[in-house]
């Protein structure tokens, strides 16, 4: 955290950058560090593809972890005599999950239901990095010599945009495997129009089925961003003003973080039934 | 580079109303639906917050990506 006059536009675009670490064409291994944020994301950006989001990274694998590992303890300590707090806990999201997975996905497939459990667990864990003020963990880690930490991975297009992508990756497969190649691609290319027009409703349906994935990674991206970044223009008004604008803002997205995990879970579990139901 | 500033105000501003527009009807609707049917309403709400999230999908993903032309690349 730069000390002196730090100017509004480097406090945003700071608090924008992620950690990344790849091979840089002149620096060789290591994290892309300029003398300000947009060097920084310049370097970046100059690693190409092979450039890792650390914070991203560390901070969604973590959360996947502390989800895995907190409903894996409940579940081996379940009781069927007086449940516990954690246990009630866990059994109701478990019952929500399934009532949703059951009313949309009507066919036989075990990996459905516990893929929307993971789904809606883990991004909202994810989305409720949101909520720690912003300048706290940057700050830690800036005494740390970390210089740029953004600690809500799903602000980040790469994580969301990769979840996004699997379940595409998952769609393309139960859709082959249920209907085989050729069905597969029957489905996608006598679709609306009749036979003769099959190149033109290829074109329409690969669209339409690239829209999916598309769609789903940034709907989220663009809720989280939008909401952090009203979060950070809040914390450059003076401190006096910060508490009116932020609290009412956090509690609005509150709503905002249950309903986009919500919303990103019942889409798949939609596209996989979709991807399963042959006509 | 000062179209860039135009250009998010636009993204924004066309985002807002799109999606003001589009769950205000949706939000009259289901108004009328639980006047209606008052006993459907948890239903009708489950339906609602995930349609409001499909209405408000687009216009976000237009302000998300705004205010990402505004600050990272016009900052």
């Amino acid at each position: 955290m730069a000390s002196g006059t730090v100017t509004s536009s480097e406090y945003i675009s700071h608090h924008l950058t992620n950690l990344t670490f790849g091979l840089h064409p002149e620096n060789g291994w290591g994290f892309a560090h300029g003398a300000n944020a947009a060097e920084t994301a310049q370097q970046a950006a100059e690693m190409g593809f092979w450039a890792i989001n650390v914070d991203s990274m560390l901070w969604s694998v973590g959360l996947g972890l502390l989800f895995v590992w907190f409903f894996r303890k409940v579940a081996k300590s379940v009781t069927s005599g007086v449940p516990g707090g954690a246990q009630n806990f866990v059994e109701s999201i478990i019952e929500f999950i399934d009532d949703s997975v059951k009313g949309i996905f009507h066919h036989k497939n075990p990996v459905i239901a516990p893929l929307a459990l993971t789904i809606f667990v883990w991004i909202f864990l994810m989305n409720l990095m949101d909520l720690v003020p912003i300048d706290w963990v940057p700050y830690i880690a800036g005494q740390m010599g970390i210089g740029y930490f953004k600690i809500v991975p799903t602000t980040d297009v790469n994580i969301t945009g990769g979840m996004a992508f699997s379940v595409f990756g998952l769609i393309v497969y139960y859709s082959i495997k249920q209907k085989g190649i050729s069905g597969f691609l029957k489905e996608l290319s006598f679709q609306p129009l009749p036979k003769v027009f099959a190149p033109f409703n290829l074109f329409l349906e690969i669209v339409g089925l690239l829209a999916k994935p598309v769609s789903l990674a940034l709907r989220l991206f663009g809720n989280m961003y939008a909401g952090e970044m009203i979060f950070i223009l809040i914390a450059l008004l003076p401190f006096w003003a910060q508490w009116v604008l932020s609290v009412p803002w956090a509690i609005f997205h509150i709503l905002v973080i249950t309903l986009q995990a919500f919303i990103f879970m019942v889409l798949t579990i939609v596209y996989l039934a979709m991807a399963h139901d042959d006509h | 580079m000062e179209l860039l500033y135009i250009a998010a105000a636009l993204m924004l501003g066309l985002g807002a109303i799109g999606a003001a527009i589009g769950i205000g009807i949706l939000g009259g609707k289901f108004l009328e639906g639980a006047a209606r049917q008052p006993e459907l309403v948890p239903l009708l709400r489950t339906q609602f917050f995930i349609v409001m999230g499909l209405v408000d999908a687009i216009p976000m993903i237009g302000v998300g990506l705004g205010l990402y032309v505004l600050f990272a690349v016009a900052g």
